[in-house]
C-alpha cells in the first residue's frame, strides 16, 4: 500500500511531466542560460531562456538534465508556467514557488498559487526532497541574473 | 550479553542460522522503531550501524558516573575516566589484534585518520617523481586527502583500474607497481560497490615494490575478523560508528617504527612531555598524536563495541550475512527493470543497484514511506559512479540483525515504486 504522503508527493500531474518532460530540448539560440547542480543529488539541470529585450519577456525556455522525477517535472512545469510571461512575472512565481516548498508563513492564500505549482505542496513535509523541486527554478532566477552556475548545497 | 550467538554446535541452514542470530536484534532498542507507521526496515549499515544498549549503556555510566578529563587531575574521578580511556584503547587493540598499544591512535574517524597518514606520513616523504596508487572504488575519504598531498608536494596520484564486476584490476595493478610507487591506498571493502578487495596480496605486492600501505577499513571492521598483523599492512584506518559504536570516533593503527618517525599532526595539551618557549619535547606514542581532550565517550562506546562484536560468534554473524547477500541478490534481480551495480564474487552485504526509469532518490522517497531505510546517492564515491557511467544507485546495506523478510519488505516496495512509476511493467 502506498501511503497519503507518498501519493500526496506522486500527484499524477508531476509523474506524467517525468514521463514526458515538456520544452525538454537545446534551443539553436538562447539569451541566458545557466547550469544549476545539486551536489547532493547529483542531479544536473541547464536552463536556457530567450528574452526579448525590449518589453523583457521570456519568449522561450527550455532545459536539458538529468534528475528526479521531483525535479524533473518541477523543471518542466516551470518552463509551461513563464514562457511568455515577463521577467519580473517569472521572478514572483519563483518567489511564490519558494515560499511554499520550503514552508514560508506569506500572506499568499491557497487558492493564489496556481494549481500546476500547488502539486510541488507536498514536499515541504520532506526536507530532503525541497532542493529537488526548487533547482529548476534557482536556476532560471540565476540564468536571469547573469549568473552561469547554481549550486543549492 | 546474549548468548544467543555463542557457538553451540555448527549450523548451516540459513533460517537456523538466522534464528540463532535473532535474539541479537533485542539488543538494539531502534529496531522496534515504527517509521511512518511501519516497522523500521534498517538497511542503511554502511552508512551507519546501529548500537546495541550495552555501547548505549557504557556509555550513558561513563556520563553518569565517572566522567571528568583524562590525563590529568589525580582525583578519583579523572582516574577511573583515564583508566576508562585506556581500557577502551585495549579493547580495541585486541580487536585488530595490533601488537602494541602505542599502534592504536584514537583519532575523529576514518577521514581524520587518512588526513593524519597523508599530511604526517606522506608530506615531508613525498615529491616530484613519486607516485600514489588508489583505486577507482575508493571513497572521497581515501581520495581528496591524497589529491591534497599530490597538489602540495608535486607527487602523483594514479588510478588502479576495477574490472566491470567491480573487483581491482591485479594485473593493471601490478603493472602500476615500480620503484616510483612509494604509497598504496585502498579499501578493504568498497562502500559503493561492496567488494571486498584482497587486501593481503596487495599489501605484500606493495611491499615487494617497497611501498607504503594505507587500508580504509570503514566498511570492513563491521563485518571482518580483521587482524592488522595477518594483514602486514602499515596503516589501517576506521570508524567506530560502522561498527556499531558511536560517532566522532576512529582509530589509526599504524607500524610504530612509522608512527616513531611521523612528527605529530596538531600541537595542543596532553601531546608533549615538555613546554618551554624555546623547546618543546613530545609525548611518546600513542599520545604525541592525540593533542587536547580527546573523545573519551565515544572511546568507551568504540571500546564497548569492539567488546561486544568479539563476544559473538563472528564467523556465524558472517555466514549469515553472506545468506543475506545471497537471498537479497536473487530476489532483487528478479525486480523488473532493476540492474545491480558490482557482481564481484567476492563481497560484503552490500547490493547497490539502479531501476529503469527511476530516480534513485524517488526510490529512497517511496521506500522510506514503508519504513525502509536506504542510502541513494553516489554515496561519497563519485568516480565509481563515473565508472559505471551512473549519476546515482540506491543502496541496501545489510548487517548481522537484518532479516530475510526484511529482504521481502524492501522486495515488495521496489515493485511499488515500478507500479506508482508506471515503469518496468509486465505488457
Amino acid at each position: 500500500m502506498l501511503t497519503s504522503r507518498t501519493k500526496n508527493l506522486y500527484q499524477e500531474l508531476i509523474l506524467e511531466h517525468n514521463k514526458k518532460p515538456r520544452n525538454y530540448r537545446v534551443p539553436e539560440t538562447s539569451s541566458h542560460q545557466a547550469k544549476g547542480h545539486n551536489p547532493l543529488c547529483g542531479d544536473k539541470l541547464d536552463v536556457y531562456l530567450s528574452v526579448d529585450e525590449e518589453s523583457s519577456t521570456i519568449s522561450d525556455v527550455s532545459f536539458i538534465g538529468d534528475g528526479c522525477a521531483i525535479s524533473k517535472a518541477s523543471a518542466s512545469i516551470m518552463t509551461t508556467m513563464v514562457k511568455g510571461k515577463s521577467v519580473e512575472e517569472a521572478q514572483s512565481l519563483f518567489k511564490m514557488f519558494h515560499d511554499m516548498t520550503t514552508g514560508k508563513e506569506t500572506d499568499v492564500t491557497e487558492d493564489q498559487i496556481p494549481s500546476r505549482l500547488r502539486v510541488f505542496a507536498g514536499v515541504k513535509d520532506l526536507p530532503a526532497r525541497v532542493k529537488c523541486a526548487t533547482l529548476a527554478w534557482h536556476t532560471l532566477d540565476a540564468a536571469l541574473q547573469g549568473e552561469e552556475k547554481i549550486s543549492t548545497e | 550479553m546474549s548468548q544467543a550467538a555463542i557457538k553451540t554446535e555448527t549450523v548451516h541452514n540459513p533460517d537456523q542460522i538466522q534464528k540463532q542470530l535473532k535474539n541479537l536484534r533485542d539488543d538494539f532498542p531502534i529496531l522496534s522503531r515504527k517509521i511512518n507507521g511501519r516497522e523500521l526496515v534498517y538497511l542503511d549499515n554502511a552508512a551507519s550501524t546501529q548500537l546495541p544498549k550495552q555501547v548505549i549503556e557504557t556509555v550513558s555510566a561513563y556520563h553518569e558516573f565517572h566522567h571528568s578529563n583524562v590525563h590529568r587531575g589525580v582525583h578519583t574521578l579523572s582516574q577511573e575516566a583515564t583508566d576508562l580511556y585506556e581500557e577502551a584503547r585495549e579493547q580495541i587493540r585486541s580487536f585488530i589484534n595490533a601488537p602494541s598499544l602505542k599502534e592504536v591512535i584514537i583519532t575523529s574517524g576514518t577521514t581524520d585518520a587518512i588526513n593524519l597518514v597523508s599530511r604526517c606520513y606522506g608530506e615531508p616523504r613525498f615529491g616530484k617523481g613519486d607516485v600514489i596508487l588508489v583505486s577507482n572504488m575508493e571513497h572521497h575519504a581515501n581520495i581528496v586527502p591524497w589529491h591534497m598531498l599530490a597538489e602540495k608536494t608535486g607527487a602523483e596520484m594514479k588510478v588502479i583500474p576495477i574490472t566491470d564486476e567491480g573487483s581491482i584490476d591485479m594485473d593493471a595493478y601490478r603493472a602500476l607497481l615500480g620503484p616510483d610507487v612509494k604509497m598504496v591506498a585502498v579499501n578493504h571493502i568498497s562502500n559503493a560497490l561492496g567488494t571486498i578487495n584482497p587486501v593481503k596480496e596487495i599489501t605484500d605486492l606493495a611491499h615487494k615494490a617497497g611501498a607504503v600501505v594505507m587500508i580504509d577499513g570503514a566498511q570492513a571492521v563491521g563485518h571482518e575478523l580483521v587482524d592488522v598483523q595477518a594483514l602486514n599492512c602499515d596503516f589501517y584506518a576506521f570508524s567506530g560508528h560502522k561498527m556499531h559504536g558511536p560517532t566522532g570516533i576512529g582509530i589509526l593503527y599504524g607500524k610504530e617504527e612509522l608512527l616513531k618517525e611521523m612528527k605529530p599532526n596538531r600541537g595542543g595539551g596532553d601531546m608533549i612531555l615538555s613546554v618551554s618557549f624555546g623547546e618543546i619535547t613530545y609525548a611518546g606514542l600513542p599520545a604525541k598524536f592525540e593533542a587536547g581532550t580527546p573523545p573519551i565517550a565515544q572511546a568507551i562506546g568504540l571500546g564497548a563495541a569492539a567488546k561486544y562484536l568479539s563476544g559473538l560468534d563472528r564467523d556465524l554473524m558472517y555466514q549469515h550475512e553472506q545468506n543475506l547477500l545471497k537471498y537479497a541478490t536473487d530476489k532483487l534481480s528478479s525486480v523488473p527493470g532493476l540492474r545491480i551495480i558490482g557482481t564481484s564474487p567476492e563481497k560484503t552485504s552490500i547490493v547497490s543497484f539502479v531501476l529503469d526509469g527511476v530516480h534513485p532518490h524517488d526510490i529512497g522517497t517511496i521506500l522510506d514511506e514503508n519504513g525502509v531505510a536506504v542510502r541513494t546517492g553516489h554515496h561519497c564515491a563519485q568516480p565509481v559512479m563515473e565508472r559505471y557511467n551512473v549519476p546515482a544507485t540506491t543502496r541496501a546495506s545489510m548487517a548481522f540483525y537484518n532479516t530475510f523478510s526484511e529482504i521481502d519488505a524492501l522486495y515488495d516496495s521496489l515493485l511499488k515504486v515500478n507500479e506508482l512509476f508506471d515503469v518496468n511493467q509486465p505488457n
